[in-house]
């Protein structure tokens, strides 16, 4: 996957700790997906995919930032995403990013489930934290 | 001692001039607040304030508002700030109640050299005091945004009677855990007060139908359920079920219906069906 965000000069930020904060980041998504002009159902399923990924980093990681950015290649338009925490790391990606699998008590379904509603997906883990990158385009 | 020596004299200097520094006071700050105040409650106030500081200065003038003398004018200090919080007043208004003090000692204690290092002393003490009156102000005013969300959870989950026997819970916003709790509890409880057996959960106003609220929505519905009502969950729109399926979350048998409209109407006909068989089941 192309390094988007150091391409973008305009990266907006938010740092998430709490629950509130996975709703700005969310808000922050909505706002560039509009103005990037992706369709109703892209838009939402961006958002889902954001909220999924800003939850794992809360839950998971302990927090950390969400940075976005509109990004444009050719004709196409789109926005990234990336989540960046510090924590212990996902063990296992392949089980990870299993349906059903779930090391909490929620559904199993936000990994997988976020790695289909967007074109791009880039995770990189390790001891010292995750980062996930998505980017979705406008068609 | 030196410092000794100035403690006598701030405590002479305060405890003479005692009845024309706490009428200036309170007048200094009463100008401050544009009439906002009573000038008789403002000089109750003050004179309290006044006089826990001159005896909590008497025990020494180099000591920190925040040790054990004074007590007494912080626990003063905290209500002034608590009630200033309450009625709208900035923390610069309320800080400004304990500094405008100096503005009434400067011109009386900068005399002399002498008067100006008791000034000095006697200054960095009011400044650490406002400091307090500072802290306690933002605390209330945390405490009552934190009753406000509180309030507002409430306000925005409301269980409305649809129908006879059918009750319609229309959401709006995000749904979290704290929100689905009441929102349940709200259900299920007027599910029994309203004796019904629909119940119809509106998704109209979730902006997003992530993995977490599906779970809520599914709780609830299971929960209803248990309660032998029917629930259906309306208000899908067409970004929605697609992100729902992309997501590969399933709603099993749980109905689930594109307007409100469309889940009322298959209530009411659930529910005229059952009126019928009632009937047919008397005679």
């Amino acid at each position: 996957m192309r390094d988007y965000g150091a391409d973008s000069v305009s990266v907006t930020e938010v740092a998430v700790a709490t629950n509130g904060d996975v709703v700005k980041a969310r808000q922050m998504v909505r706002t560039l997906a509009q103005s990037s002009g992706l369709s109703l159902v892209h838009q939402t399923k961006l958002v889902t995919a954001a909220s999924e990924l800003g939850r794992n980093m809360l839950v998971h990681g302990g927090g950390g930032t969400v940075r976005a950015s509109a990004v444009v290649e050719g004709p196409r338009k789109g926005v990234w995403v990336e989540f960046a925490d510090h924590g212990p790391g996902i063990e296992d990606i392949g089980l990870a990013l299993t349906d059903g699998w779930t090391s909490g008590n929620g559904m199993g379904l936000g990994l997988s489930g976020a790695q289909r509603l967007v074109d791009e997906f880039d995770l990189d883990t390790g001891s010292s934290g995750t980062t996930v990158r998505i980017v979705k385009w406008g068609r | 001692m030196a410092s000794e020596e100035n403690t006598r004299q701030l405590t002479e200097a305060l405890s003479a001039k005692r009845d024309e520094y706490t009428a200036q006071w309170a007048k200094t700050v009463g100008r401050s607040l544009r009439g906002r105040l009573s000038s008789a409650e403002l000089s109750r106030e003050f004179g309290e304030l006044y006089d826990a500081i001159v005896q909590a200065v008497a025990e020494g003038i180099a000591l920190e508002g925040r040790g054990e003398q004074f007590a007494e004018v912080r626990s003063l200090l905290i209500e002034l700030s608590r009630s200033r919080a309450r009625q709208g007043f900035t923390p610069t208004e309320t800080a400004t109640s304990v500094l405008a003090l100096k503005e009434v000692l400067e011109p009386e204690l900068t005399g002399s050299a002498e008067g100006a290092q008791i000034y000095l002393q006697f200054a960095r003490l009011l400044d650490d005091l406002s400091l307090l009156t500072v802290e306690e102000h933002v605390k209330t005013r945390e405490a009552i945004i934190s009753s406000q969300a509180e309030q507002l959870l409430e306000l925005s989950t409301p269980v409305v009677k649809l129908w006879d026997g059918v009750v319609g819970v229309p959401l709006v916003g995000t749904l979290d855990s704290a929100r689905t709790q009441v929102v349940m509890e709200k259900l299920l409880q007027t599910l029994v007060d309203t004796d019904s057996t629909h119940a119809i959960v509106d998704i109209t106003g979730v902006p997003t139908v992530d993995t977490q609220v599906a779970q809520h929505l599914l709780k609830t519905v299971v929960a209803a359920r248990m309660m032998g009502a029917q629930c259906t969950i309306s208000g899908i729109r067409p970004q929605i079920a697609q992100t729902i399926v992309a997501l590969g979350i399933e709603f099993g048998d749980i109905p689930t219906k594109a307007t409100l409209a469309d889940a009322l109407r298959e209530a009411l006909t659930e529910v005229g069906r059952q009126a019928e068989s009632d009937v047919r089941g008397l005679l």
